[in-house]
């Protein structure tokens, strides 16, 4: 391995947060000091011999980063991935020294330049050339530096003809392929990227990738934290998991990185199962207690499902009144919120379904396997009386709902191990036929 | 090819900190220009302002002090007397206001990017600055107006303006970094400027004051500059050696205390702001 860049140890970072009923705003105010200093000197007037815990105050304690350790090569490119408020921006301020670390050391070698945001101290009264140089001193270049990379970044930025224009009147498009273009034309040795990427139109993500690809090409070392999982994989060799201000996992093998990610975050987000609060839809024919997804057994399990399991979505209800009328069904909707289909008990022919009774019964029904795509679906499950009404419905907000997770398990070829386009991702059968061969 | 190494470590100072000054200072002269570039635009006036606001106060202090309340002039028109007074009193205040929110209003800055945070203050006193010296304009004005010719002292000028400079600079430090940590500041410091126009002798002359409370008076550094710049303008006083070494010794020690207070709370700055 190259020479390390960078070298981490034991990293810690602690907030001390307020009490929640003391926590009036984001700041200190001095009249909380001046009145904890004198209820202090009270109390300790009143108690000489007692120690003051923590100088009085109300006080917790928050690692946004514990006990974390890598090493870096030169020329490696990092990926870090992690849920919201994992910790991953604090590590990234903690190497770009803007935070100072509770615990632990960082040794850098070589030029760092951070990109936390595009367009940090961008001025909206100045114009665009004002603001290049602006920037870019803000970023840590040299004057003549950026006078010689000046047309490259306005060309990158696609600017030229707005660049006496003040910011404030370019469209944010604009805006931020200026920013982008400033930062993108640095030099340094050490590059840590945040999350940038999710701004701007699809043509201008790409060429940005690219110019982040080749970055890392000229060899230099490149930290980079994205929720874009593709542009983690495209760009990184090495990819770091951060959970709850921990390192979880640390390896080069960047696709099992993520799909630990995506598999733990599922679990921990959405919910597979709705149940009764107990008084919700009160009526005699079908009140839904308990909503769930099971397994091949029926037995209630947890998200994600993989592409190729059994899923069955079971909605277990109480029966007082018999309505023949009455009919259970469910909807999947996308993340977009698209609504994939509907189905209901009486799509099946009338008499081929045992009937309710009076009591408790269970009604479920088969998500088709390897049918939907990858991705988080949310079931919502209606109930309601041909003709005569809803005892729930799916514009009702409150409408009993789980979520379906899908992760992997998308095909048994090879050539599909993804995500893919479309709405929904069925398999089909092919067929080749030969038609005739050619004459020997 | 040479690379520098740089251990960040908990609880510690950086160590180069002061190299890190000399790398950034490219930063600085580009904030104080768009601070500069900003200030007047979009407004119908422009840079004039830097010259209506000290006239305005002056002509309003004449009529108030010299006229209504006919206070002593020293020997010199009053306008002069005022003038030589306001000139770095206006600075002082302007500076103080602009480097005490400097920290705040440059937040989204701090939260993303490095560098010695000293710059943000320092630029804001070096706009201030730039209007002070735009202001002198005026002066000249003065003096063609009332035929005035100002003694060879006026050499020594400098001296004084980098002064109330480090005056400026010793309470902004101070103010930048309270005013991150305890958003009280932000009333706290028009009031001290509001207050300090009346405890400053700019609207008048410092000779009013009681012998007896000369020394007292003198503690406030503004009185030792105000009077050093009608010494030197002027030539209306003999030289206030009391006041001025009171100041000199005062500003210095505002100057390395506030260096102090506002190193120790720069690493903070990011998580507080």
């Amino acid at each position: 391995m190259a020479a390390s860049a960078i070298t981490v140890e034991n990293l810690g970072k602690r907030y001390i947060i307020g009490h929640q009923s003391r926590t009036r705003g984001s700041y200190v105010a001095l009249r909380d000091v001046i009145s904890d200093a004198g209820r202090n000197f009270g109390r300790r007037l009143l108690h000489p011999l007692q120690h003051a815990e923590s100088g009085g105050l109300e006080r917790d304690e928050f690692w946004a980063l514990r006990e974390v350790g890598f090493e870096i090569g030169e020329g490696e490119r990092l990926g870090i991935i992690g849920g919201n408020g994992a910790g991953k921006s604090t590590l990234l301020k903690l190497l770009s020294r803007i935070v100072e670390p509770s615990t632990g050391r960082i040794t850098i070698k070589g030029r760092v330049a951070s990109l936390l945001e595009v367009g940090t101290g961008f001025h909206p009264e100045l114009t665009g050339r004002e603001n290049v140089y602006l920037n870019g001193a803000i970023l840590g270049m040299a004057r003549a530096e950026i006078r010689r990379k000046f047309d490259e970044i306005v060309a990158f930025a696609e600017v030229e003809r707005f660049l006496d224009t003040p910011v404030k009147r370019y469209s944010s498009g604009m805006y931020v392929r200026l920013a982008f273009a400033v930062a993108a034309h640095l030099e340094p040795e050490i590059l840590i990227v945040d999350e940038v990427l999710a701004v701007g139109d699809a043509a201008f993500q790409k060429k940005c990738l690219g110019k982040m690809e080749q970055v890392g090409r000229e060899g230099r070392t490149v930290l980079f934290v994205s929720h874009n999982m593709s542009a983690i994989e495209q760009l990184c060799d090495r990819c770091l998991f951060i959970r709850k201000g921990r390192l979880d996992l640390d390896s080069r093998d960047v696709r099992s990185v993520i799909n630990c990610y995506l598999f733990g975050q599922a679990q921990e987000g959405l919910t597979s199962e709705w149940k009764n609060s107990g008084a919700e839809f009160e009526n005699p024919w079908f009140k839904p207690l308990r909503v769930f997804l099971a397994g091949a057994g029926g037995e209630p399990r947890g998200n994600p499902f993989r592409n190729d399991d059994e899923m069955w979505l079971c909605v277990e209800g109480e029966v007082t009144e018999l309505d023949d009328r009455l009919a259970v069904a469910y909807s999947i909707f996308n993340e977009d919120n698209l609504k994939l289909y509907e189905t209901a008990t009486h799509d099946v022919l009338p008499g081929s379904l045992s009937r309710l009774r009076p009591g408790r019964c269970i009604v479920r029904t088969r998500i088709p396997s390897r049918f939907l795509n990858e991705g988080d679906f949310r079931i919502s499950v209606a109930v309601f009386r041909h003709f005569k009404g809803f005892v729930c419905d799916f514009q009702d907000p409150s409408v009993p709902s789980v979520s379906l997770v899908i992760r992997g398990g998308l095909s048994d070829s090879p050539n599909w191990v993804q995500k893919r386009t479309g709405v929904i991702a069925p398999e089909f059968p092919w067929v080749v036929e030969q038609q005739s061969v050619p004459a020997a | 090819m040479d690379q520098p190494v740089l251990v960040i470590e908990a609880g510690k100072g950086e160590r180069q900190y002061w190299r890190d000054i000399l790398r950034y200072r490219e930063l600085f002269y580009f904030l104080a220009w768009r601070d500069v570039l900003v200030r007047y635009k979009q407004t119908v006036i422009g840079i004039a302002w830097a010259l209506v606001r000290p006239f305005l106060t002056m002509v309003v202090f004449t009529v108030v002090f010299g006229k209504l309340a006919k206070l002593p002039s020293e020997g010199v028109p009053y306008p002069l007397l005022t003038f030589a007074a306001l000139l770095p009193w206006q600075f002082f205040s302007n500076a103080l206001t602009e480097s005490s929110g400097s920290l705040i209003t440059n937040a989204n800055m701090i939260t993303k990017i490095y560098f010695p945070r000293l710059v943000i203050p320092t630029s804001a006193v070096v706009v201030s600055f730039i209007d002070f010296l735009i202001s002198f304009v005026i002066f000249v004005g003065l003096m063609v107006w009332y035929r005035f010719i100002p003694p060879a002292t006026v050499f020594f000028l400098p001296v004084f303006a980098f002064l109330s400079f480090g005056a400026a600079m010793g309470a902004g430090l101070w103010l930048a970094a309270l005013t991150v940590k305890y958003r009280d500041f932000r009333y706290i410091v028009p009031f001290i400027v509001q207050f300090g126009l009346y405890v400053s002798p700019v609207g008048f002359s410092s000779s009013i004051v009681p012998g007896k409370y000369q020394l007292l008076y003198s503690l406030n550094p503004m009185v030792g500059i105000i009077d050093c710049f009608r010494w030197s303008m002027l030539g209306s006083i003999a030289f206030p050696l009391t006041s001025f070494s009171l100041a000199v010794v005062i500003v210095a020690l505002m100057n390395v205390t506030g260096i102090i207070y506002f190193r120790k709370t720069e690493r903070a700055f990011a998580d507080i702001i």
